[in-house]
């Protein structure tokens, strides 16, 4: 049932403009001269419900440079499956010719190269043209926020995440769920989700005092003459992966007994004809689930930030990835006659900027959202001559410039920068802006620590960072990559069991093996304890890029990856 | 991460008490099944123990058991020093033999429930609960 027909057609569409270009001679093509937006947003209306679903948006706005990972290891069950091939083999697995749009959207390849020819990406006024192209065919399309929405630039930090409910509310979703939302604090979260015009859903937060649900489980919504039950599924390891004295009367949890008998309840109680989950868990994590859970239809997967040109398929249930920061709008139409699923037909929509028009009523929202910071934002601090990029299971540079600045600023042997998958891309050559320095560290709780740990310490942290990536049970996986790591190299095993993965840590600037009686001045941010003390991590890094002008970003290879 | 001297000391300190004392803890186990069921043989189904995957706070971890027809039902923290939970009794009047309760565990282990059937056979359930220092939720 999954056809390769409407993918292809763009890419087919492209060559024909192409010709026999190949490498290299298409990247200075102007994107504008190759694409168009009908192109883009062409699709054959079928059945009569239509689903469009964005996620991960982390507060871009603009558009931006986004590189998709080079490394992404699947262990397990899922070693080798989508989505865990990158590259060559993920352009081969789904028949994208190198150079191609699609090509430059969806994989690291060439990336520098086509980031020049074909530009930024995403955008929300961007979006909204999507959005608003997919309701002219279809007016009571269902717009899905899957959170990570009011995290993530300068804005949103400042303005404790109005720009982007406001930017959002010109989008009117239908409704969303959520992960670092809840970063903001519990009582700004609140307040939001009282004057939210749509459902805040999470089916699995509950009252930790109580276990009783503390926000609307699911919504039931009326399209085409079918009823489409929405179950929110929230990221489910909020207190654990996030600071959780944030939000200290809040639990999460996967919690399959819940979600089994809400897909019973909806359909059984409520008449749903189409269950729909609308998750943060993470792609493998959704995975599992729905081998786990019958009756769900449609999983529209987040918190990973994988992009698929094509529906995974568990059984009859369909999984959506709709990447993230803005770079794609997945569209999803789907035939629901007599309480089943009888077809669909879904394209991954690549939100090229300079192509697809923005929207110009959301273009002015943006626009009075970012007005009074204009000046800070635009600050030049320094440019890059290397591509700056943050998204892989191991050290991006955008990472290695972090650990960098940390070392130098904070005068410590080692540094350690959390394996956050978001933060946009910068390329040889950009001006480093103050902008562009929160797009990778906005957040709050951003205080560069200076500690000392011993070896030992050392170790029982790089082991439990490995275990929530590498454990082969996706339930016990916590969804971030790998800790960067400066001032230090290791040999990881993936397949071994936790406690055996890390070996050889290295101190760089001796040589030495790490001592683990010995102890080590270890600089880093984003520590989920409160009170850490220190200066804010974009504090550091700007000190750093400021005194630097130019920044050069050496191959990093310190990490030796085996099993994988 | 939490790289805090403290977190990290705790999920030490967790790790060594499982990897020092396994033999007595193990036995410990055996002798609390053993104690339990008699020597009886376990079987499996009609017993479920929900647990979450991984602790959001090792210190109180809600632990549920629901085993319909059940007399009785043993908890076990197989990896604490002291494995020894709790054993809940259902009355002959009990309208439903389901109970929750919070445990502590001292690292990532297995927790253990064993039911008592009304027919006088026993039967085994067992979840892992992983114990972490957290952070890095990307």
């Amino acid at each position: 049932m999954i056809s390769r027909r409407d993918f292809l057609q763009a890419t087919v569409a492209a060559s024909a403009v192409y010709g026999a270009s190949g490498i290299g001679n298409w990247a200075r093509l102007a994107a504008q001269q190759a694409l168009t937006q009908d192109q883009l947003l062409d699709f054959d209306t079928m059945g009569n419900v239509t689903l469009i679903h964005v996620t991960d948006i982390h507060g871009q706005m603009k558009p931006v440079y986004f590189r998709e990972p080079e490394i992404n290891i699947g262990v397990g069950a899922v070693d080798g499956l989508p989505p865990h091939v990158t590259g060559r083999d993920f352009l081969d697995l789904y028949g994208i010719a190198p150079g191609t749009p699609e090509a430059y959207a969806l994989t690291y390849v060439d990336f520098v190269s086509l980031a020049k020819g074909y530009g930024r990406m995403g955008g929300l006024d961007r979006v909204a043209t999507v959005i608003n192209s997919i309701r002219a065919e279809r007016p009571d399309a269902l717009l899905l926020d899957g959170g990570d929405t009011w995290h993530g630039s300068y804005t949103t930090l400042k303005t404790e995440a109005q720009d982007m409910v406001n930017v959002m509310n010109a989008l009117k979703p239908d409704a969303m769920t959520s992960h670092w939302e809840f970063t903001l604090g519990i009582d700004r979260v609140n307040e939001i989700v009282e004057g939210l015009p749509f459902p805040f859903l999470g089916a699995n937060i509950f009252d930790a005092m109580w276990d009783e649900p503390a926000y609307q489980p699911y919504e039931i919504f009326e399209r085409g003459g079918a009823k489409i039950a929405v179950i929110g599924q929230a990221f489910p390891y909020m207190p654990i992966a996030n600071p959780g004295w944030m939000f200290p009367d809040l639990s999460f949890g996967i919690r399959d007994e819940r979600m089994a008998s809400l897909v019973r309840e909806v359909r059984e109680e409520q008449g749903a004809d189409l269950v729909v989950v609308l998750s943060h868990n993470g792609f493998d994590v959704d995975r599992k689930m729905a081998g786990q859970i019958e009756g769900i239809d449609v999983i529209l997967t987040g918190h990973t930030h994988d992009a698929l040109p094509e529906p995974v398929r568990v059984g009859n249930t369909l999984l959506i990835a709709s990447g993230s920061n803005g770079k794609f709008v997945s569209r999803l139409d789907l035939d629901v006659r007599d309480g089943e699923m009888k077809g669909f037909r879904h394209k991954l929509i690549p939100v090229f900027s300079d192509v697809i028009a923005p929207d110009a009523q959301v273009a002015a929202v943006i626009d009075e959202q970012r007005a009074p910071f204009e000046a800070e934002l635009s600050e030049v601090i320094g440019h890059t001559d290397s591509l700056l990029y943050r998204r892989g299971n191991f050290n991006g540079t955008w990472d290695d410039l972090i650990c960098n600045a940390l070392i130098d600023e904070r005068e410590a042997d080692i540094a350690l920068s959390p394996g956050f998958r978001w933060g946009p891309s910068l390329i040889p050559g950009d001006a480093i802006t103050r902008e562009d320095i929160f797009n990778a560290t906005a957040m709050t709780y951003p205080e560069a620590y200076r500690s000392e740990m011993t070896g030992e310490m050392l170790h029982v942290i790089m082991e439990d960072v490995a275990d929530n990536l590498f454990n082969p049970d996706p339930y016990y996986q916590q969804g971030g990559d790998m800790v960067r790591v400066g001032g230090m190299g290791y040999q990881i095993d993936v397949t071994k069991p936790q406690g055996e993965r890390i070996t050889n840590m290295t101190l760089l600037k001796t040589g030495e093996l790490i001592d683990p009686e010995k102890s080590y001045v270890v600089a880093g941010w984003a520590s989920v304890n409160e009170g850490t003390e220190g200066p804010p991590i974009w504090e550091v890094v700007e000190n750093y890029i400021a005194r630097k002008e130019r920044i050069q970003i050496e191959p990093n290879d310190t990490v030796k990856v085996i099993g994988a | 991460m939490e790289f805090t001297r403290r977190g990290a000391l705790a999920v030490g300190a967790g790790a060594v008490a499982a990897s020092v004392l396994p033999s007595f803890a193990f036995a410990s186990v055996d002798d609390a099944v053993a104690a339990f069921t008699g020597g009886a043989e376990l079987g499996e189904g009609g017993l479920t123990l929900t647990t979450p995957e991984i602790a959001e706070n090792g210190n109180t971890v809600p632990v549920s058991v629901d085993a319909p027809g059940a007399e009785a039902v043993m908890l076990l923290a197989a990896g604490n020093p002291s494995p020894d939970v709790c054993t809940f009794n259902f009355g002959p009047m009990a309208g439903a033999q389901s109970a929750s309760t919070r445990i502590r565990l001292a690292g990532t282990q297995d927790v253990v429930a064993i039911a008592k059937m009304s027919d006088g056979s026993f039967v085994r359930a067992s979840n892992e609960v992983k114990v972490t220092i957290g952070g890095c939720g990307g």
